[in-house]
């Protein structure tokens, strides 16, 4: 702040205090939904505080789900869904890791045509080549499988670029020391260069735990098996119903329990969030 | 560069290999792909193939209505671009300017970054919704018949206002980085020149920052032309008469339920084109922010 000027400030809460509003609303709105009962929203005016069945369609859902709309248990979908989070985020990151340690750390023939490959992977977003990836994983038999889910989402040129940029600042004399030691590269990965790289991989975690969670379109398209289901794709067939209102309050509670995990990372994990996200933009 | 590298020459592929096998399977693999498919014609069952050339491109070209997707992308894209910019922008300034309050607001107004673009959809498509949503109820009582079934103007509000309010978390964090690296002294200086708030951000701040708003530009345009699809699936699903097909959605659409494969692949190799395009620009920027 330069300068005193109390008006500014006072305007200053303002506006921040109605984009607070603003960005909380259809989270309230949901909210509240979910609380309600089914003939709540027959009546035609639209309620704004919660209800008394919030126990009630929590527990619904999570246990048997809304059976008309072909979709299993919420509880079943939310483990597929951190399944598939984790590995994804898990797999990124330790497949970025390797790679960033070879192209960092070793010389060897076609390292440049190599690092070129990864790059790609960079520019080619699921949603571009949506057809021939799907004849892909079809084709290997990896549809309606926890592989299928995961394992075309793991390659990814932002965490190998953060893994370099992390090991580029680590000082040579580590690695001389260490070789003089007598320590072989994969020793040396193990004791040196992941214990130095530990915050960057939990920052890194957040971003793609969030990111693997809300992967909405490869799961809605290689799931034809209900077992397999995530949550965030899901709630997209609950709310799809042929004949009649969706059922709102069951709907809303699933999209609360859908971005429940991912919030309580985000407000949880707030520093290594912000940096992470700050570093795979880089 | 390493001075010091271990002379090992099996053991680095080893350690590429995970990477590589999966980059060569699911990415390189369907975008050669896609690119063979943009230049075959398959008919209905796909028993047959032929050589189209360049058939695909000149229909999609010819075609009204992927021109009106390509419109139809841009309107959104800059609408999303500027809304969720703008009010981040207006936030960021604000927060600015507090000292102990600011951690609070900073974390009551991220957190919409954790949320997945379905699930946003879903919350402003029950709010919008015609017979039970809140803001029909509302825009009914100033006059204004809302139904986004019906209207093309309402579905496009739609999805460019439950796509923005996803993204205004992301660029506020940016903006608050940036205003924080603008030395206080700049500012400080131009307050005893006797330059108000308002000058003070026109001449001082808002070109200063120029460089992350550039940056969230392309971002932004990126995210709102590739990562909607979800919104635009969940929401309007590209209806009401293609008011809100963008070009992503066309791909999938015109690929998995029109079943026209050709022309799908068509679009995707545009599509890898702008990304590419994009990529370039996004890369050009970060050379000159080293210099800068």
């Amino acid at each position: 702040m330069i300068e005193n000027r109390p008006g500014l400030t006072f305007l200053a809460h303002l506006v921040l205090i109605a984009g607070v509003l603003i960005v909380a609303l259809p989270v309230w709105v949901a909210f509240v939904a979910s609380t309600r009962g089914a003939t709540d929203f027959m009546s035609g005016t639209i309620p704004m505080w919660p209800g008394p069945h919030l126990i009630e369609n929590y527990s619904r859902m999570l246990d048997t789900g809304l059976s008309t709309s072909g979709t299993p248990p919420v509880g079943l979908m939310m483990f597929n869904s951190l399944v598939m989070a984790l590995s994804i985020a898990i797999g990124k990151i330790a497949i970025s890791m390797l790679s960033a340690f070879a192209i960092v750390y070793f010389r060897f023939p076609f390292r440049g045509l190599a690092f070129w490959c990864i790059f790609i992977t960079l520019m080619l977003p699921v949603e571009v080549r949506i057809v021939p990836s799907f004849q892909v994983v079809a084709g290997l038999g990896l549809l309606n499988s926890y592989a299928g889910l995961s394992l075309p989402l793991i390659a990814s040129a932002t965490a190998t670029f953060l893994f370099r940029q992390v090991f580029l600042t680590i000082p040579d004399e580590l690695t001389e020391a260490a070789r003089i030691d007598g320590a072989g590269p994969m020793k040396f990965f193990r004791d040196i260069l992941l214990p130095l790289s530990r915050t960057n991989m939990a920052a890194l975690f957040v971003i793609l735990f969030i990111y693997g969670w809300n992967q909405y379109l490869w799961p809605l398209l290689i799931t034809t098996d209900a077992q397999y289901y995530t949550i965030v794709a899901g709630i997209k067939r609950m709310a799809d119903v042929v004949d009649g209102l969706p059922q709102w309050h069951l709907v809303m509670a699933t999209a609360i329990l859908a971005m429940l995990p991912p919030v309580a990372v985000v407000i949880g994990m707030q520093r290594l969030f912000v940096k992470g996200l700050v570093e795979t933009e880089k | 560069m390493k001075r010091t590298i271990f002379n090992n020459q099996l053991l680095p592929w080893l350690l590429l290999a995970p990477q590589l096998a999966i980059t060569f399977i699911f990415f390189i693999w369907p975008a050669g792909q896609a690119i063979r498919q943009s230049f075959l014609r398959e008919d209905a069952f796909g028993i047959n193939t032929s050589f189209a050339g360049l058939n695909n491109f000149q229909g999609l070209l010819g075609n009204a209505q992927y021109l009106n997707s390509m419109k139809v992308t841009v309107i959104f894209a800059v609408s999303v671009t500027v809304l969720s910019m703008g009010v981040a922008l207006l936030l960021a300034v604000a927060v600015d300017r507090m000292l102990r309050s600011s951690r609070v607001y900073t974390t009551l107004l991220v957190w919409p970054y954790a949320v997945a673009p379905a699930v946003a959809g879903i919350l402003w498509w029950f709010i919008f919704n015609p017979t039970v949503g809140i803001m029909p109820y509302i825009l009914d009582v100033i006059g204004y018949d809302w139904n986004h079934n019906r209207s093309k103007t309402d579905a496009m509000i739609l999805v460019v206002i439950a796509s923005a309010w996803k993204q205004i978390s992301y660029n506020f964090l940016f903006f608050v980085a940036g205003l924080q690296a603008i030395p206080a002294s700049l500012r400080e200086a131009a307050a005893i020149d006797g330059a108000g708030p308002v000058r003070r951000f026109f001449d001082i701040t808002f070109p200063l920052l120029s460089p992350t708003t550039f940056f969230l530009l392309v971002v932004n345009i990126v995210y709102a032309m590739f990562e909607t699809f979800a919104v635009i699936d969940s929401t309007t699903a590209g209806g009401p008469a293609q008011a809100t097909n963008i070009m992503v959605y066309k791909v999938y659409f015109d690929g998995f339920i029109g079943q026209n494969l050709g022309s799908s692949a068509a679009q995707s190799v545009i599509l890898m084109l702008i990304v590419i395009a994009l990529t370039v620009i996004q890369f050009r920027w970060v050379e000159k922010k080293v210099e800068y």
